[in-house]
């Protein structure tokens, strides 16, 4: 494990994260929201969405610093008594795990999609990028709103593991084509490479080489695309739940406070909104400047 | 001098009178939160949905400015025999499209309104007949002495039976089975507006029918009624001169809406009632972990429901105040409120933790509640709130808030567990709700929205009783024992009476009705 990091740390990646204080602070945020969003029972003042211990006569509290505010809730509590930090916390969780696992998701379609097309060419590869076209020509909230509304149609009776479930999904089906796209590119570029001809004349069938040769070539562009896409993913979620078809009310994500929020902005109870706003804004930034960083370390003709 | 600058004042007089001519086709434009689902006026008995279409379709009985009973499409009506109604129809009273209005209307919009998918059914479905007797006139018949006719078919509107056989909408559109015709789209109506442009749940636009039959005391030409769903959109719509009319104000805005010296304020009780319903029919709930019974069988359930629901805390947090908590499943302004029953059953979570335990419940039960988000005053919330007080007694609410589009289809066809609802006595009389809320559902529209079907033949007795009694005293004292019966079995759970809140331009004048009506009729744009 040490050896690893020490190879990391003394690898080209790491001298250029070392000296960039930008990839450095957004790792730093990163880090913090992704350890609050896992640790968030023991981090959290309180569980927002165990429903027993809100206390509506506290609803719409201001933040502890402002008049009428209660050290209890330090950002302040939400239109039903929630408490606004550990609904960030929570819905920070909620928002990382969607946004993780929708991107798991659409790379591992993605790039088998992608592989299998640029690797052997032909109908295969005609149909599969058509197949693409057509996603790309649909703008990506609208093919998720529909998923998730023919879901929750086709499931009434759904718990919240399942909302979850139709939401990554939902996400997930509209940001496959872009690594799909990407790694078709370099695979065909790969594909006529001497390793990978040298592979095949030594009679190593076709799936061995597109995992293990070809597959380790073409993983760069795909990390750089995931880390960009999880932030991208997890504004996709905001927005859904913001829309409203998103998680359920009763365990709000950032998207469904800023919902929440946003009916009371006109009488001045902004911190319902403005703070998971800026959690958004938070956690957004700090994954896209890595995913920057990424692409810039990892682009030869950078270094 | 004088002589040159004459006709130059004169043209500049009638260039401003050409102005003030063109300037005087007065539009208002209407904003709300939810939209009319239809145009057709038999496919859903609801507040909104009636007082949008109302101005476009017409009863033979109506409210005037002052919520007296006024003749609209009958001109005077009086009891021939005690179960015969006679009425007076008008006569040189046009439709939209030119068809003079008869007799043989109203018989067609009786079969239609008391007929398969129509939702008026609890008005009409009570007469034992409609017969012509001329061109003009015509008897209504009760099975039983039947005192409120006139005030029962306020909202049951006439439609042309030449138009509806044209265009093939002699049935109501039905949105529980999914059937839509061209009634929904198009109206051919006697009222004071025509539609003329529809695209629902956006945007509706009505013309003044300046062929209408009577005075018209407003000057309204034109309504673009918009629907505006999200609470800070149309406050801000509101705000920035978009919109004339604003309906409902969030309870939060109220005073920041208040402070423009642009803007009025209408504010009123609301005769409806908010309460929560559950299946009481169903030997296993639809949407519950418990199974093989039914939980809401036992009335130890439903009071500990009740006792743990902490409304004063919903009316000061969740309403700002705007509401009055409520212990009939009717407010005091209608007929038969009985003060004396009107205290609600204490907040108790202890005791309602204790009676779940007793019914067999110790660790509570999970069960799906469905709510419309944007149907009454913060319905949304108020179920959150339900569903957190329920939690501390160990229920486990699944919630599931949507939009009234298709909200109230799947709880119509009584697809739910446990449900809100808001009920407004458009008779402004008890049997308005002992009738279609309170009566095991059956035939001609009882029970229709007692849509979890809570039963007691006692309060089914009581209500035909109630129905044919003329002596308000001991009508009264029905009306006042069926409630009690009603109450002692929890077969609701009533929450609160919401406020009426509309904005308003300070030069507009309009009547606000306490059944939230709003007669387009009656708007006057002050220049």
């Amino acid at each position: 494990m040490t050896q690893t990091w020490q190879r990391w740390w003394h690898s080209d990646l790491g001298y250029s994260f070392r000296t960039s204080p930008l990839a450095i602070a957004a790792a730093l945020i990163a880090f913090v929201c992704i350890f609050c969003s896992v640790f968030a029972a023991w981090v959290s003042p309180t569980n927002p969405f165990d429903l027993a211990t809100l206390e509506l006569s506290d609803a719409r509290l201001p933040p502890a610093w402002m008049q009428g505010g209660s050290s209890k809730y330090v950002l302040g509590s939400d239109d039903q008594g929630r408490d606004i930090l550990s609904a960030l916390i929570y819905g920070a969780r909620i928002s990382l795990v969607v946004g993780v696992a929708s991107v798991l998701v659409s790379v591992l379609v993605g790039v088998s999609m992608g592989l299998l097309a640029g690797y052997r060419g032909g109908w295969i590869d005609t149909m599969l990028m058509r197949l693409c076209d057509v996603m790309l020509s649909f703008p990506a909230i609208l093919v998720a709103l529909l998923i998730a509304g023919v879901g929750r149609a086709l499931f009434p009776n759904a718990d919240e593991s399942l909302a979850f479930g139709v939401l990554i999904i939902s996400i997930s089906l509209t940001g496959w084509v872009q690594y799909a796209r990407t790694v078709r590119g370099t695979t065909m570029v790969e594909r006529n490479k001497e390793y990978v001809q040298a592979a095949r004349v030594t009679g190593v069938s076709s799936g061995r080489i597109m995992l293990r040769h070809v597959l380790p070539n073409v993983l760069g562009p795909v990390m750089v695309l995931a880390t960009i896409q999880v932030a991208t993913a997890i504004i996709t979620e905001a927005t859904l739940s913001f829309l409203g078809v998103g998680v359920p009310p009763t365990s709000p994500s950032l998207g469904t406070l800023i919902r929440v929020g946003n009916d009371y902005l006109f009488s001045g109870e902004w911190w319902i909104t403005i703070f998971p706003g800026l959690m958004l804004v938070l956690i957004a930034l700090s994954v896209n400047l890595l995913g920057d960083w990424l692409r810039d370390a990892l682009n030869p003709r950078l270094r | 001098m004088t002589f040159k600058l004459t006709p130059l004042v004169a043209s500049l007089a009638s260039a401003l009178a050409l102005t003030a001519l063109s300037a005087s086709a007065v539009t208002i434009r209407i904003g709300n939160q939810g939209d009319a689902l239809s145009m057709d006026p038999h496919s859903l008995n609801e507040s909104l949905q009636i007082t949008v279409v109302e101005n476009v379709y017409e009863s033979l009985v109506s409210r005037d400015a002052n919520y007296k009973l006024t003749p609209l499409l009958a001109t005077s009506w009086k009891q021939t025999a005690p179960t015969v109604w006679r009425f007076d129809l008008r006569k040189d009273v046009k439709f939209h499209d030119g068809t003079p209005f008869t007799a043989d209307d109203v018989i067609f919009s009786y079969e239609r309104a008391k007929g398969d998918g129509s939702d008026m059914k609890s008005y009409v479905g009570q007469f034992k007949e409609i017969k012509k007797v001329n061109d003009h006139t015509i008897d209504i018949i009760t099975n039983a002495p039947f005192p409120i006719v006139p005030e029962l078919i306020t909202h049951w509107a006439i439609m042309s039976k030449k138009w509806c056989e044209e265009n093939q909408a002699t049935k109501p559109v039905d949105r529980r089975k999914g059937i839509e015709n061209a009634a929904s789209f198009r109206a051919n109506g006697t009222g004071p507006f025509v539609v003329k442009e529809r695209q629902p749940n956006v945007q509706t636009r009505f013309a003044r029918n300046f062929n209408y039959w009577g005075k018209v005391t407003g000057n309204v030409d034109e309504v673009v009624f918009s629907v505006i769903g999200n609470d800070a959109t149309r406050v801000a719509a509101m705000l920035s001169g978009e919109l004339d009319i604003m309906e409902p104000v969030p309870v939060q805005d109220v005073e920041r809406l208040k402070s423009n010296d642009k803007l009025k304020i209408l504010q009123g009780p609301e005769l409806r009632a908010i309460f929560l319903g559950m299946d009481q029919k169903r030997d296993e709930l639809l949407y519950s972990n418990v199974k093989g019974k039914n939980p809401f069988k036992d009335i130890r359930v439903r009071k500990a429901f009740y006792q743990a629901i902490d409304i004063e805390t919903i009316k000061s947090r969740v309403m700002r105040g705007a509401a009055t908590p409520l212990g009939l499943m009717l407010p005091p302004q209608v007929n038969g409120f009985a003060p004396d029953l009107a205290k609600r059953m204490p907040y108790d979570a202890e005791a309602a933790k204790k009676l779940l335990t007793e019914a067999g419940y110790p660790s509570g039960f999970e069960v799906k509640m469905n709510c419309p988000n944007d149907r009454y005053v913060n319905d949304a919330e108020i179920c959150q709130a339900v569903a957190a007080n329920l939690a501390k007694i160990g229920v486990k609410i699944n919630l599931e808030a949507e939009t009234k589009g298709t909200y109230f289809p799947k709880i119509l066809s009584r697809n739910t567990s446990f449900y809100m609802l808001g009920w407004t006595a458009s008779t402004v009389d008890a049997h308005n709700v002992l009738y279609p809320i309170l009566s095991t559902p059956g035939d001609g529209g009882r029970g229709q929205f007692n849509l979890g079907a809570y039963s007691n033949p006692k309060v089914d007795e009581l209500t035909d009783k109630v129905a044919s009694e003329t002596d308000q005293k001991k009508r009264n004292e029905m009306i006042r024992e069926a409630m009690k019966i009603h109450q002692d079995d929890v077969g609701h759970l009533p929450l609160h009476q919401q406020a009426l809140n509309w904005a308003v331009k300070k030069n507009i004048e309009l009547v606000q009705h306490p059944d939230n009506n709003m007669a387009w009729k009656f708007i006057t744009v002050k220049p």
